[in-house]
């Protein structure tokens, strides 16, 4: 195969994945990794630099038109971005001294459970009397709805804090944005409505995956040939997707791609188990 | 009602903007220097073999410094061009921190001053400290 056959079909992989990613709410960079490391045959090394990027762009990309909407929570995003950096350098050092196998068999089973995650009921009320911790770091906040804006407090800062610790690691462990683990803290343990989840935790992946990607950088994971149709094709894939969002209302291909993506979950666990990269 | 959170909601709304504004840009700039390289990238190697990605080569195969990529750049180098673009697209989240501060201290937040200096001295110590190990 030349390269320039490669790029081209790993740029329309990408965009699929882009694309997927977005749908479901998983991520694009969660989707290049099964691509690059089972269809491809890529280390794992050069597909985890690749998706960090692809992270970022996306991140970066779709948080600029939330914060401009005013829902992201920027100063709970700083505060818990904390706990995300710190957990990311960790990841990323920790990753030098763990098998890829370790890593592929972790990267299934955190896909599956992300895949459970975008699946499953989403808070949707805005709890209205918060801990004092969460008013002492003045993170409740307002967002505006269709009628007005909802005050919207929260609560179990410290348990939202580790979760987020935990998160960080396996973004930097793994090079994905763990946004199911990042809505998991926001959502289920601070009580925080869906929509400001979501966007704040879009809005955080983007330095979480930057604190990991600059050591990755300094490794050599992130190749030149990999990172460009990855990047662009993911970006575009996103984009894409963000616009078909906002016209049909995916629940029934949300259901298909995450029961699609179960089953790339397992290949990845299965070849992992068996030593495959 | 923002005026419960903040006391100045203009500067805080302006702020937000220009963040939107700067993450916007950043991704933007980045992606045409990806996509530039990579146009020559394909020019010039499209027709070789692709290389063994199924093997791990790390450092050897260069542009993992910043001395390194602006090197590559400077010779009008396909690969050192996309490394820029690379390095563009980390900067960018980057840079959203230090806009942040910048908004804190208009607002003279100061616990908030203090929570993003210290999110920024943690990418500061991961991109200076030396951890590629």
């Amino acid at each position: 195969m030349t390269i320039l056959t490669f790029t081209l079909i790993l740029l329309g992989g990408a965009y699929v994945a882009g694309l997927v990613g977005s749908l479901t709410g998983l991520g694009g960079g969660v989707v290049v990794i099964p691509l690059l490391t089972l269809v491809f045959h890529v280390d794992i090394r050069y597909a985890i630099g690749a998706a960090l990027l692809a992270a970022i762009a996306n991140s970066s990309g779709a948080a600029s038109a939330y914060v401009k909407e005013g829902i992201t929570n920027i100063r709970l995003g700083m505060f818990l971005e904390i706990a995300t950096t710190i957990g990311a350098v960790a990841g990323a050092v920790i990753a030098v001294y763990t098998p890829t196998n370790t890593i592929a068999i972790l990267f299934g089973a955190i896909l599956l459970f992300s895949a459970f995650m975008t699946i499953r009921k989403k808070n949707q009320e805005a709890l209205a009397a918060g801990s004092n911790m969460a008013l002492k770091l003045k993170l409740n906040s307002t967002y505006p709805a269709k009628d007005g804006e909802v005050v919207y407090q929260l609560k179990n800062v410290g348990a939202g804090f580790s979760i987020m610790t935990l998160a960080g690691v396996l973004s930097g462990l793994l090079g994905i944005g763990s946004g199911a683990l990042k809505v998991l803290a926001m959502d289920s343990t601070m009580h925080i409505p869906f929509k400001v989840s979501t966007t704040t935790s879009n809005f955080m992946i983007g330095v979480t995956a930057a604190a990991s990607a600059v050591i990755y950088l300094q490794r050599g994971y992130m190749d030149a040939g990999i990172a460009f149709p990855v990047v662009l094709g993911v970006l575009a894939g996103a984009f894409t997707g963000s616009k078909l969002l906002t016209r049909l209302d995916p629940k029934v291909l949300k259901y298909i791609f995450c029961l699609a993506i179960s089953f790339v979950a397992l290949e990845m666990i299965y070849n992992g188990y068996y030593h495959q990269f | 009602m923002k005026n419960l959170i903040s006391k100045t909601p203009r500067a805080d709304q302006d702020i937000e903007r220009l963040i939107g504004l700067q993450l916007r840009f950043g991704v933007i700039t980045a992606s045409l220097i990806v996509l530039i390289g990579g146009l020559i990238y394909l020019k010039q190697f499209g027709a070789l073999a692709v290389p063994h990605y199924h093997s791990f080569t790390g450092t050897k195969a260069g542009y993992t410094s910043l001395g390194e990529i602006f090197k590559g750049v400077y010779a009008a180098n396909a690969k050192g061009l996309i490394e820029l673009g690379v390095v563009g697209l980390i900067i960018t989240p980057i840079l959203r921190i230090a806009f942040s501060l910048v908004g804190f201290i208009i607002e003279k937040d100061r616990l908030y001053i203090w929570i993003t200096v210290t999110v920024l001295a943690i990418m500061m110590a991961s991109i200076f400290g030396g951890l590629k190990i």
